[in-house]
């Protein structure tokens, strides 16, 4: 048993090697190299359009890397899609749920995506929803849940299909300090419980600085440190990560031109379906 | 359970659970009914054509459907950004179910919602002539639906967020319906009239859906439905090839 968890201690679940991706005149990753242990809370933080998400889109087989190569799970993105597909969960920035079917429909629509057996998708998607305290709401519509529940019921979602990465991107942007803690300790109780590995982008500082064991700071497409988050400030003679990242990547604000999910952000308050 | 079960089901519990969507989008074709059938009607009969709210029936079924089936393609662009299909996406689920599924679904829902434009047009006194053929009627139906859904999955495929929608509605939806022989018969009208009505595939629909119901024709039942389901297969092909293109 002990062998077996020293094993799997060493055992790297996200292998990244001169990760490229291309656009036309832009290059958004820009030969990225990095390495997650499993069971690890590794954060990857980087100011406003220095390639987190692309990174997070390739590493999750939305999107084609121009070059280099990645490995998840032991599997490769690009060749073996259903593979990698089925070891992670992933929690999107944008709120990926279906507002008008309840939080139980939610589940048994991913639980049937996965192909996950229904005896136990149902006794797991209790499990999860007490977990993260839905059950009592799990009649009711999505709609009706509040940005934190949501968040919660996405965290759930992304859990049933027992995987062993979960990718969160911004899973705490526009929640209150209650429910971000709350979050947070669902997703140190998965960690240590589970050993689940935790991918994560923030942009607090102080929560990657409070949880992660793991930390990489990507800026313009290239990964500038990565270490301990006391490594990090060690490093840089500061204080807290939070001081030691804006040394790292400086203080000028980055403007970054408004993508198409920008844009329908706005539209859609407009255009309510 | 299947995967396109699930995301057809999907579709349809959506469907239901609008009940304000489903009033609103009925207001359309009854004032159509009403607006035209009885404005137009004397006119229409006067030059010998008949009752015009048989003739005219028919024609704003199809047209539910088509802004129904049209809409609810469209609305994957909505779902690559926000909703589900974000999370489907990302699910070890071949693309092409995901596809097959949805479109099923939405083909459903605009099916659905023919067959309740249908009931109003009764109110108004449209009167089949042979309700024994109402079966085949729906089936027509939902090949209408499945041909516009299709085509409303391709574009949004392409297309990466909400500003080219009114290019879409003014260009493409609205010259389908009103070029397509739902409001008036193609029996000599200008060259050019004809060519167009003759290449948009709401014309067959129409005309078969019009046949089935009051008995009049344009063009063989065979050619409409020979013509309607190989557009529809066209349009599933590509919107699949299209749609299993989509990077998030």
């Amino acid at each position: 048993m002990t062998d077996r968890v020293e094993y799997v201690l060493r055992m790297n679940i996200i292998d990244v090697k001169d990760l490229t991706k291309r656009y036309k005149d832009l290059v958004a990753v820009d030969r990225v190299s990095f390495i997650v242990p499993e069971g690890s809370v590794f954060a990857f933080l980087g100011p406003n359009g220095a390639g987190k998400s692309t990174t997070i889109k390739m590493l999750t087989t939305l999107l084609h890397p121009t070059s280099g190569t990645m490995l998840v799970n032991g599997r490769n993105p690009i060749e073996e899609q259903d593979a990698v597909r089925k070891s992670f969960g992933i929690v999107f920035q944008d709120p990926s749920l279906d507002d008008e079917l309840t939080a139980l429909e939610n589940m048994q629509f991913h639980g049937v995506l996965y192909g996950v057996p229904t005896p136990i998708r149902k006794q797991r998607t209790e499990e999860l929803l007490q977990f993260v305290e839905l059950w009592d709401r799990r009649d009711d519509q999505v709609k009706h849940f509040s940005g934190g529940m949501k968040r919660r019921l996405e965290i759930a979602r992304g859990l049933l299909h027992h995987p062993k990465i979960l990718f969160l991107d911004e899973p705490t942007l526009g929640l209150d300090p209650q429910t971000r803690n709350h979050i947070w300790s669902y997703i140190a109780d998965l960690s240590k419980n589970e050993r689940m590995t935790i991918f994560f982008t923030t942009h607090y500082m102080e929560e990657a600085e409070r949880v992660a064991g793991m930390v990489a700071i990507i800026d313009h497409g290239k990964i500038i440190a990565q270490g301990s988050p006391a490594a990090l400030k060690a490093e840089t003679g500061t204080n807290s990560l939070e001081e030691a990242f804006l040394k790292l990547t400086g203080n000028v604000i980055r403007e970054e031109d408004a993508s198409s999910a920008d844009r329908m952000r706005t539209q859609r308050r407009m255009w309510r379906r | 359970m299947n995967v396109i079960y699930i995301l057809w089901l999907r579709q349809v519990k959506r469907y239901l659970r609008s009940r304000a969507r489903i009033v609103g989008s009925l207001g359309q074709p009854l004032l159509f009914l009403i607006a035209l059938g009885f404005g137009l009607g004397p006119i229409y009969e006067k030059a010998g054509g008949g009752n015009y709210i048989q003739f005219l029936a028919p024609g704003i079924i199809a047209m539910s459907i088509l802004f129904t089936a049209i809409f609810s393609g469209i609305e994957v662009i909505w779902d690559k950004q926000f909703g589900f299909l974000k999370e489907t996406l990302a699910a070890p689920v071949s693309r092409f179910k995901i596809m097959l599924g949805r479109t099923l679904g939405s083909a459903t829902v605009a099916a659905l919602q023919g067959l309740i434009v249908f009931t109003l047009s009764l109110i108004v006194g449209f009167r089949p002539v042979d309700l024994w053929l109402l079966p085949l009627a729906l089936l027509i139906m939902f090949l209408i639906a499945l041909t516009f859904t299709a085509l409303g999955t391709a574009i949004a495929s392409i297309l990466d967020d909400m500003q080219g929608f009114q290019l879409i509605m003014n260009f493409l939806v609205m010259p389908l319906f009103f070029l397509s022989g739902a409001l008036f018969p193609l029996d000599g009208l200008p060259a050019v009239i004809t060519a167009i009505a003759r290449v948009d595939p709401l014309s067959y629909g129409i005309d078969a859906l019009r046949q089935v119901l009051v008995g009049q024709s344009h063009f063989s039942f065979g050619t409409d439905i020979g013509i309607l389901a190989a557009i529809a297969l066209i349009l599933l092909t590509t919107g699949s090839y299209l749609f299993s293109r989509i990077e998030a």
